[in-house]
């Protein structure tokens, strides 16, 4: 056990022996810290203002990430590198390229959400080479500017690394010595800290973990907090016993095990996008649009699935793809696995199959068998960074007479959890894929939900989505010169 | 980048007016330097406050039992109503009907009851949810219909604005038709919440640092809670995390609240509300529901205009009338009706109150003049372009508003015509059918609308500014006016016309906060005066300043008055040029007053609401877009995917300043047209309280293709500062274009022979819904 929580502030060592566990990083630096250039805008990872970039070991290399300092929780920096906007001028006080870029470009204006765009931007710099106005704005989802209408911020991303070039950046070039010294702050060892409003836990393996929860059943297990961190930012919920999953390297490993692949709970949404869209460009784009930037950072698969949410948008995917589900808790012979499909562990609005001391462990996905037909729709208000109004995920497997031997048809936000219309799938088997089967599953949708009307749709609106969605897979499967999609990696590719 | 190139983006070298500087904080925003109020360092012993609010809509407070506050840990004091020494009001347009804290009635959710102080602002916020009160709950009046139904009980004298026989017109046109639109209101979600600081000093003196648009209301109205006067309150301003017309009267809440604790207590406070409380509790744009009759002829000739704007105004007036007197002056946008009748119905609702938000009305108004078109286009089948340009104002008989104001500056025909053809509008409107004919599902469409936006206060009183200049013996000015920063770059503009009236570089300027101790009396930032009004008046200063300099070199180096010239970076006298510094040092020595303040009023204008008559406006600002969309007709989603726009600025102070109000006007406006959406539930509580619910645009929204050009050689007619236009508000109805693409899409599928009336915002929903009832009337 180790009850120090360590690490670095730029380039300072950072000790700190009691600390809440909620303690949000945005609070740390704004009162605690005095730095003030990151902002609050919002406290629920919506709007930017708050975005640092965190340095953290993956498989011995240094990965920059930026993510909410407003939901973050302090201790789960430990073993990381925080930066913020005031790391970014050099020692001669000269800003740095992404900021020369953004002053050159006008991309300020009122000037409150810039620190976290200079961020987002930063991020975007160490992390890729030469992005395209598609990737700049996807590193940009999850920052929200209401003065200047994004044009200028767009044109500092294409212009940043022309100011001076990428790989001369200060923190490209410094980021071995800080992979070095994040080497040292690593260990096995539990992280136990204690705080005035409770006990916070970061286990570094599988085993401890298990133990933990098994010895704190009450505790909250916290993945990437995207969720979590408004319960106590928006909640005012006090968490006194939490337990956080990111420390274990072993559970963000993804690994391709032939016809599946084996994905850790703490993937992060950025890795669970690169692997998902190897099987398929519909899961590309789906997972293109989960959230902002920084909650693709920080947000897990493991957390998407087990925060029960019915409007998370991995499960219908994950579901429609025949996920296995592996949960772990620990025994006196060891760690005791148990593996369920996905879909039974949704048992009802915001309740899940989670025995006492069983954490979400693995997620297994099968590939895409020759001859299956997949596909993935999110319905929002917006496109990026925005909650489904309804998410539809199918996958359909033809037999060799061409008839539908297997269908498989989940959705998000038409039931109180990630739902299979079973109607309609019964309804399909034996049918050829055409618009009369397409029509016969669409009549009986009814008989599987009864949505909901709120902000976000109404009942009305879900309901007719939720079959049309089905028509769209139709034509993207039969039509493929008709354009189906008006965004994205689908309308800019296949159907555009 | 080559180093000149540098000097000049950074503002270093001197150069006139009309140069793209950088916005002067820009340096500072990138670095996280540029302090908020938030950010500002603590004063010893500062505590926070924290609103505690109703939980109910309508109805009776019967009880408010505060103990378990009191108890709470960190809590200090508990202040309500009872504790404010002087009024119990903040109502901007003085009709008592704006109670700091509630008292007996309750009349919208979220309504603010009592403060709690406490050592932290987390214990302050946790506290104030242990309140225990008991209500006599009403059903509450959410939104037009219900008010219309409850007997449209209003918050304000509605207006009417009539001119020529409206019945008559209507009677003799050879065609009319009735309709009625929906427009949505929209939150201003300006970045930095509502904040306030407020820090007590001897005798009555209270200085409140705070985030608004108007700091002498702001003064006002803590000098009326506290019951002191003005003298006593001092009010600044550094810069805002945006407004938007969001912190022109509702900062004043949050500012008496904590200058009502800081007063008690004696301790410095600061409160701000949580972002969920800040979009409960503060008003916004106000929705509106528009029902129109139109009298027109085949030809597509509008002859008469018979309109009612009704709005949801929330449970007090605030700026309820001049808005919707707005949305009234603007429901001709540039269209001439030869009979008109407006009408406005400013109604009560059980909602929070509906404030000011850049265009103040006019949006809305013009939103229904583009609807009125867009019906007599579909009903005579023309195209709804033609029809805007047969409708245009021209010459005389043609060119006298509904409120009698004679339209001067007519560009509007000149305006289009330049885009129509910069942007091949014509041929992509072909290219665009036909590519629709073999796209099954995803449909194309393109409009183009024109703006004409008046400029000036409607209250005339309001057109006034101040300023202070002053000139130190090495040579710097410091410059201060009435007019506050809130992103838009007024700043930056009137330090332009400064450091181009004396000659002198930028740099040499210090742009000082703004307060009420050095310009008393100030107009709200706001209808897109900042830099017409505070310009004039900095200039004015200026001149008083260089008046006097003249004088002097006149006497001390025996020339004439004409032959003293102030150049950039010099000053000519007679045949000798020195440095502008070495001027004000032998100035000083002489005993020449080097500081002096500027005034002005903006002449012309004039108003008389009663008769609906006047000339409210000084003159107009222009515009024209042009949006091309595709739509899913499966979905209804949409992406907006270009946009060209020609727009009117004068003689621009700034064009890269200019530019930024122009994309962000359109990405704002386009915001407010499609996925902005308000709603509530039917206990009255706001259902999207937070960006997770309310979708404001994001990066990937904007059109990838946005050609923004400002119209050249455009000089204002009117002596504007440097003959430039106002143009904070103007551009957000360019976006009034993407709306109308999007009906253009809609209404393919019925070969275009429907009128789709999309309301706004067209949300998804909402466009599937049209693409549905235009498919089902044109099966029919």
């Amino acid at each position: 056990m180790r009850d120090s929580l360590r690490f670095l502030l730029g380039d300072r060592l950072v000790e700190i022996d009691r600390c809440d566990p909620t303690l949000t990083v945005l609070d740390w630096l704004r009162l605690d810290q005095r730095m003030t250039g990151s902002k609050e805008g919002c406290a629920e990872g919506d709007c930017g203002a708050c975005t640092v970039v965190v340095g953290r070991l993956d498989r011995g290399r240094l990965r920059y990430e930026a993510i909410n300092a407003c939901i973050r929780f302090l201790p789960t920096l430990d073993g990381c590198q925080l930066l913020t906007v005031e790391h970014l001028k050099g020692a001669d006080g000269s800003l740095h390229p992404v900021q020369q870029a953004m002053v050159e470009c006008h991309g300020s204006q009122c000037g409150f959400c810039t620190p976290g765009f200079v961020m987002s931007l930063l991020a975007l710099r160490l992390n890729e080479a030469e992005p395209n106005v598609g990737r700049i704005e996807d590193a940009l989802a999850g920052n929200l500017c209401r003065c200047t209408g994004y044009e200028p911020i767009i044109a500092a991303g294409r212009r940043m690394d022309e100011v001076a070039p990428r790989e001369a950046d200060r923190f490209l070039s410094e980021r071995e010595a800080v992979a070095a010294r994040l080497e040292t702050l690593d260990d096995t060892e539990t992280l136990a800290l204690q705080g005035d409003g409770g006990r916070f836990h970061a286990p570094a393996t599988v085993e401890a973990l298990a133990e933990l929860v098994a010895a704190h059943p009450q505790a909250t297990l916290v993945a990437g907090a995207t969720d979590v961190g408004l319960w106590v930012t928006k909640a005012m919920r006090r968490l006194d016993s939490v337990i956080y999953l990111g420390r274990i390297e072993a559970l963000r490993a993804i690994i391709d095990e032939g016809d599946h692949l084996r994905f850790g709970a703490m993937a992060n949404n950025i890795d669970v996008r690169e692997a998902l869209a190897a099987l398929s460009p519909q899961l590309d784009e789906l997972m293109r649009r989960f959230g902002g930037e920084q909650v693709r950072n920080a947000g897990t698969i493991g957390g998407n699935i087990a925060n029960g949410s019915p409007i998370g948008d991995l499960p219908p995917a994950l579901i429609a793809l025949d996920a296995t589900l592996v949960l772990a808790r620990h025994s006196e012979a060891g760690i005791e696995r148990r593996s369920i499909p996905l879909e039974s562990f949704f048992t009802a609005y915001r309740k899940q199959d989670r025995r006492p001391g069983e954490f979400v462990e693995t997620v297994l996905v099968p590939k895409l068998a020759k001859g299956a037909l997949l596909h993935a729709s999110k319905v929002s208000k917006r496109f990026d960074e925005d909650i489904s109004a309804v998410c539809g995920a199918f996958r359909l497997t033809l037999g060799s007479d061409g008839r539908i031997s297997e269908a498989r048809l989940a959705y998000g936000g038409m039931a109180g959890i990630p739902k299979r219309a079973a109607a309609a799938e019964a309804v399909l088997a034996g049918q050829r894929w055409n618009e009369a089967a397409v029509a016969a599953a669409i009549a009986a949708l009814p008989q599987d939900f009864t949505p909901l009307d709120d902000m976000r749709a109404s009942a009305h609106y879900r309901l007719k989505i939720a079959g049309n969605l089905l028509r769209r897979f139709l034509i993207e499967t039969t039509q493929t010169q008709a354009q189906t999609r008006v965004v994205g990696l689908l309308a800019e590719t296949a159907n555009g | 980048m080559a180093d000149a190139r540098r000097r000049l983006y950074m503002g270093v070298e001197s150069g006139p007016v009309g140069s793209s500087r950088i916005h002067d904080s820009a340096p500072k925003h990138v670095a996280g330097e540029a302090l908020y109020v938030d950010d500002v360092a603590a004063p010893e012993g500062l505590l926070h406050a924290y609103l505690g609010t109703s939980t109910i809509a309508h109805g009776r407070l019967l009880s408010l039992d505060l103990d378990a506050v009191r108890q709470a840990p960190g809590v200090i004091a508990v202040l309500t109503a009872a504790d404010i020494p002087g009024v119990n009001d903040i109502s901007s347009t003085h009709l008592h009907d704006e109670p700091v804290f509630a008292t007996q009635a309750i009349l919208f959710h979220g309504q603010p009851l009592f403060a709690v102080v406490a050592e932290t602002r987390e214990l302050a916020r946790q506290a104030a949810t242990l309140a225990n009160a008991e209500y006599a709950e009403e059903a509450p009046l959410i939104d037009v219909a219900a008010a219309r139904r409850a007997g449209g009980k209003l918050v304000t004298e509605p207006l009417k604005l009539e001119r020529g026989d409206v019945a008559g017109a209507l009677a003799a046109s050879p065609r009319r038709l009735k309709g009625a639109m929906a427009i949505g209101g929209q939150e201003h979600f300006y970045l930095e919440s509502q904040i306030a600081l407020a820090i007590p000093g001897e005798d009555e003196d209270i200085a409140v640092l705070v985030s608004t648009q108007h700091p002498s209301e702001v003064q006002h109205m803590v000098a009326v809670v506290l019951g002191i006067g003005s003298h006593a309150v001092t009010v600044e301003v550094r810069r805002m995390g945006g407004g938007f017309g969001g912190k022109e009267t509702q900062a004043n809440l949050f500012a008496c609240v904590a200058a009502l604790c800081a007063r008690k207590l004696k301790r410095p406070v600061k409160l701000r509300p949580d972002r969920d409380d800040d979009m409960a509790i503060t008003g916004k744009r106000h929705d509106f529901v528009c029902d129109y009759e139109i009298g027109f002829d085949d030809e597509g000739r509008i002859h008469a205009v018979d309109a009612i704007y009704a709005a949801r105004c929330g449970w007090n007036a605030d700026l309820s009338g001049p808005v919707t007197d707005r949305a009234l002056f603007h429901m001709d946008n540039c269209y001439f009706y030869p009979a008109v009748r407006a009408r406005s119905e400013p109604l009560f609702t059980n909602t929070c109150s509906n404030t000011a938000f850049r265009g103040f009305g006019g949006p809305q108004g013009m939103v229904g003049a583009e609807r009125f078109i867009e019906e007599v286009a579909y009903a005579t089948g023309l195209d709804p372009l033609e029809v805007r340009r047969r409708n245009l104002y021209g010459g005389p008989g043609r060119d006298v508003t509904p409120y009698h104001q004679t339209v001067e500056d007519n560009i509007a025909a000149d305006v289009i015509g330049e885009l129509e053809r910069r942007c091949d509008y014509q041929t992509r409107k072909a290219a665009i059918r036909e590519a629709n004919r073999t796209s099954p599902i995803v449909k194309r469409g393109i409009a183009l609308t024109p703006v004409k936006f008046g400029i000036s206060f409607t209250a005339t009183w309001f057109n006034q500014a101040g300023a202070l200049v002053h000139v130190y013996t090495d040579g710097t000015v410091a410059l201060n006016h009435g007019g506050t920063e809130m992103g838009q770059g007024l700043y930056i503009k009137v330090a332009q016309v400064v450091a181009h009236a004396f000659g002198i570089g930028l740099d040499q300027v210090k742009i000082t906060a703004t307060t009420t101790g050095k310009v008393p009396n100030t107009s709200a930032t706001a209808a897109s005066s900042g830099s017409d009004l505070n310009g004039m008046a900095a200039l004015d200063a200026c001149e008083t300043i260089k008046k006097r300099l003249t004088e002097f070199a006149r006497k001390h180096w025996q020339v004439e008055a004409g032959d003293v010239a102030f150049l950039p970076g010099r000053v000519k006298i007679g045949a000798r040029e020195i440095a502008f510094k070495e001027l004000i040092a032998a100035a000083y020595i002489a005993r020449v007053q080097l500081s002096a303040t500027g005034f002005y009023a903006t002449p012309k204008i004039h108003w008389d609401r009663k008769a609906g008559r006047g000339h409210p406006f000084y003159y107009f600002a222009y515009g024209a877009a042009a949006a091309e969309v595709a739509i899913d007709t499966l979905t209804g989603e949409y992406k907006i995917e270009r946009v060209d726009i020609l727009h009117d600025c004068g003689q621009s102070l700034n064009p890269a300043i200019d530019k930024g109000q122009i994309e962000g006007g359109f990405v704002q406006g386009m915001g407010w047209l499609t996925t902005e959406e308000l709603v509530w539930d039917r206990k009255g509580r706001l259902w999207t309280h937070a960006p997770s619910t309310y979708k404001i645009p994001v990066a990937s929204d904007r059109p990838r293709i946005f050609n923004v050009h400002l119209l050249e050689n455009a000089p204002n007619r009117e002596p504007t500062i440097h003959r430039s236009k106002a143009v904070g508000e103007p551009p957000l109805m360019l976006a009034i274009s993407a709306l109308h693409a999007l009906s253009d899409a809609v209404a393919s599928v019925g070969d275009h022979r429907i009128c789709p009336r999309l309301d706004a915002p067209a949300t998804p929903e909402r466009v599937l819904d049209a693409v549905e009832r235009v498919r089902a009337e044109a099966a029919r």
